[in-house]
């Protein structure tokens, strides 16, 4: 199988030409591996300090299962890495993909499974850590990563995960991680996902959702590191009366791409499915975002509604959106929407009336964007380290720090 | 009583959107008086408003806007807040995610220090939501966002108590405000006249806010120019000769 190109259409406007594998080799896993080091661990401290109340916990390195804390979990949940007898967990959503799936599929070292049998309610995140990045065997190349994970909820279940991918600090790397979500009937499944691997990293993520009848799925996608950071969603709702809520946000600064593809896919009637995605662009970064609401035959009574808010924040900053529509059925309500540009001049001058200095003001409204999205997070615990993760790069990418304001 | 402020609008001229829209007009505005401008839809009021705040795009070609000697004309709109100028707007902007109470935070921060006390500023935000019927819930809402066209208005009136300045200019501050939110916020202004001796230049369609808030100047703008100032009485016979009167001038 080819490796994916630019000419394809979803993958317009990326680097992908550029992706050289021979420059990268997986991690060396299993015995031989070397220990996670001091960074990876501070990184998991971290984060479980701002995650205090959780059901469990897992660390992989370059998705080798490392530790599985259970903490409170209920004893019926599963969590941890997938035996080999039962991979046939792998697959069942994602179905298709492309060269990078294969490359996962083949290299992936364990499967980080979630499995909450019918009518179980976690009520606590669950947590799942990938820190990439340990050295190949050969030191000429650079590391290559592939973390799996597959979430599923039986009928009527609950639960939420976050899931966060980090590491490669410095220097080069390639992250291809693949992740399946299966809310069954009634089911309520809310994931989060945080991508904050370091400047030079590619970071090709592939996430596959299914939503059976009546059940809710609702994802937040957060793409903040990386050099080039593609994340594709596919959701379908599979059963009737099923209920989408995707939502991811992008950051970029210097010379990031984030590169956000999402399809809404209506497969059954009395569907719903809402979409917003909001990204901010600054130095020489470049974001793309497409997606596509496709509305099968058959699914009658569908909702579907997809939003894409660029803001510019400098002149060599550059923001693309590509919203499509296939629509098979005539019983729906189906929209898009889109802006691309810089901060609002009329939010500004309204602060500024106030007294509030522009770089603030500046500094306030753009904060204001995301808030307004991290505020609504499927996993509220997370909001508090989401919050953090973007105000730290914001204050890079607007040059605040002049001393004038705290 | 603080008192002693001084404004004073001279002979300003303002373009918007291309056009001469505001043509020559005069006001001197000392603390603790009332100023009330009428006049017809479109007849510049408020481009004036934001003539005078420093609007991006609302051009002043002539004149000058004078706040205790210091010109504001040239200075960006949050220089002008900091001298003592504070603008309700007609249509108070939608900022998603951005806090009343941090804004207000923000605003008060002196350069170069951290925000002030964080207690003192909700007792004052409290405060002020109370005297006009503001619902406290909607002080940790990001502004005006949700908020409906009435409440949006208090929003900007309990702003202005929280921020105190010598001088404010409130553009339709009664349009959209139900009977009762009228008089609370008439109320609240008219009290801060005295309290710190706000200076005041109200904008609007009605004579009963030119009463609550007990007017001591009336002016009547048309095409841009001051066509005829007095006392309350002038309110009153607009009321019913309308502005047909004051043909536009040339
Ligand atoms: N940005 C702009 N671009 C083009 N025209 C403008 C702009 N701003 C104001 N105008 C025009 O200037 C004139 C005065 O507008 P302004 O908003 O100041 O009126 P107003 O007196 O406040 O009216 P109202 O009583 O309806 O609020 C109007 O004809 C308006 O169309
Ligand atoms: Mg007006």
């Amino acid at each position: 199988m080819p490796l994916p190109s630019e000419k394809e259409e979803v993958w317009r406007y990326t680097p992908i030409d550029a992706l050289d594998l021979d420059a990268y080799a997986p991690a060396v896993l299993g015995p031989a591996a070397p220990a996670a080091g001091p960074l990876a661990e501070a990184f998991v401290a971290g984060l479980a300090s701002d995650l205090p109340v959780r059901a469990a916990m897992v660390t992989t390195l370059d998705g080798a299962v490392r530790s599985v804390d259970r903490g409170r979990l209920d004893d019926r949940v599963v969590v941890g890495a997938v035996s080999a007898a039962s991979e046939g967990a792998l697959g069942q959503v994602l179905t298709g993909g492309d060269a990078l799936v294969r490359l996962n599929d083949a290299f992936h070292p364990d499967a980080v499974v979630v499995d909450v049998p019918a009518g179980v309610v976690v009520e606590d995140p669950i947590v799942v850590v990938h820190w990439c990045g340990a050295a190949p065997e050969t030191g000429a190349v650079a590391p290559a990563s592939f973390p799996r994970t597959v979430v599923r909820l039986g009928r009527g279940a609950s639960a939420g995960v976050v899931e966060v991918v980090a590491g490669m600090p410095e220097g080069r790397g390639l992250v291809v991680p693949v992740v399946e979500l299966r809310a069954g009937e009634g089911a309520r499944l809310s994931y989060v996902g945080l991508q904050v691997l370091g400047p030079s990293a590619w970071h090709i993520a592939r996430m596959a959702a299914a939503s059976d009848r009546d059940a809710t799925l609702r994802t937040f996608t957060v793409g903040l590191g990386g050099a080039y950071d593609r994340s594709r969603t596919d959701a379908v709702a599979a059963g009737p009366g099923a209920t989408t809520e995707l939502r991811s946000a992008y950051l970029g600064t210097g010379e990031q791409v984030h590169d956000v593809r999402t399809l809404q896919d209506h497969a059954a009637p009395h569907t719903t499915s809402d979409l917003l995605c909001k990204g901010a662009v600054a130095g020489s970064s470049r974001s793309v975002y497409s997606g596509l609401i496709r509305v099968r035959r058959g699914a009658v009574r569908t909702e579907a509604f997809q939003t894409n808010n660029n803001l510019v924040l400098d002149p060599n900053a550059h923001a693309d959106s590509v919203p499509n529509l296939d629509i098979e059925e005539n019983d729906v309500r189906c929209s898009h929407a889109s802006t691309v540009g810089p901060v609002d001049e009329d939010q500004r001058y309204y602060l500024e009336s106030r007294g509030v200095p522009p770089e603030r003001a500046e500094q306030l409204i753009v904060l204001g964007f995301f808030d307004d999205i991290v505020q609504r997070s499927p996993v509220p615990a997370s909001v508090g380290r989401l919050q953090r993760e973007v105000g730290i790069r914001l204050t890079e990418a607007l040059h605040v720090g002049d001393g004038s304001h705290g | 009583m603080t008192d002693g402020h001084l404004l004073e609008v001279e002979n300003l001229h303002a373009t918007a959107g291309g056009g001469e829209v505001v043509r020559g007009v005069d006001l001197t505005v000392r603390s603790g008086e009332v100023h009330v401008i009428m006049g017809p839809n479109g007849s510049g009021k408020s481009t004036l408003a934001h003539a005078l705040m420093g609007r991006p795009g609302t051009t002043v070609t002539e004149g000058s806007v004078r706040l205790d000697g210091v010109e504001l004309v040239g200075l960006p709109a949050w220089r002008r807040a900091r001298a003592g100028l504070f603008l309700a707007l007609q249509q108070p902007i939608e900022v998603p995610g951005v806090l009343l109470d941090a804004t207000m935070a923000e605003a008060l921060a002196p350069l170069g220090a951290g925000p002030p006390d964080r207690g003192a500023l909700s007792d004052r935000l409290r405060q002020e939501a109370a005297a006009i019927g503001f619902d406290e819930r909607f002080l940790s809402r990001a502004l005006n966002v949700d908020l409906s066209g009435g409440e949006r208005k208090r929003n900007e009136v309990l702003q202005l108590g929280v921020l105190r300045p010598p001088f404010c200019v409130l553009d339709e501050i009664d349009s959209g405000l139900d009977v009762d939110a009228v008089r609370a916020v008439a109320r609240r202004i008219e009290s801060a006249t005295g309290e710190w001796g706000l200076g005041v230049v109200a904008v609007t369609h009605f004579h009963r806010l030119l009463r609550e808030l007990r007017a001591d100047h009336v002016h009547v703008l048309v095409a841009g120019k001051v066509v005829a100032s007095g006392g309350p009485e002038l309110a009153e016979e607009l009321e019913h000769t309308g502005y047909a009167a004051y043909a536009s001038p040339t």
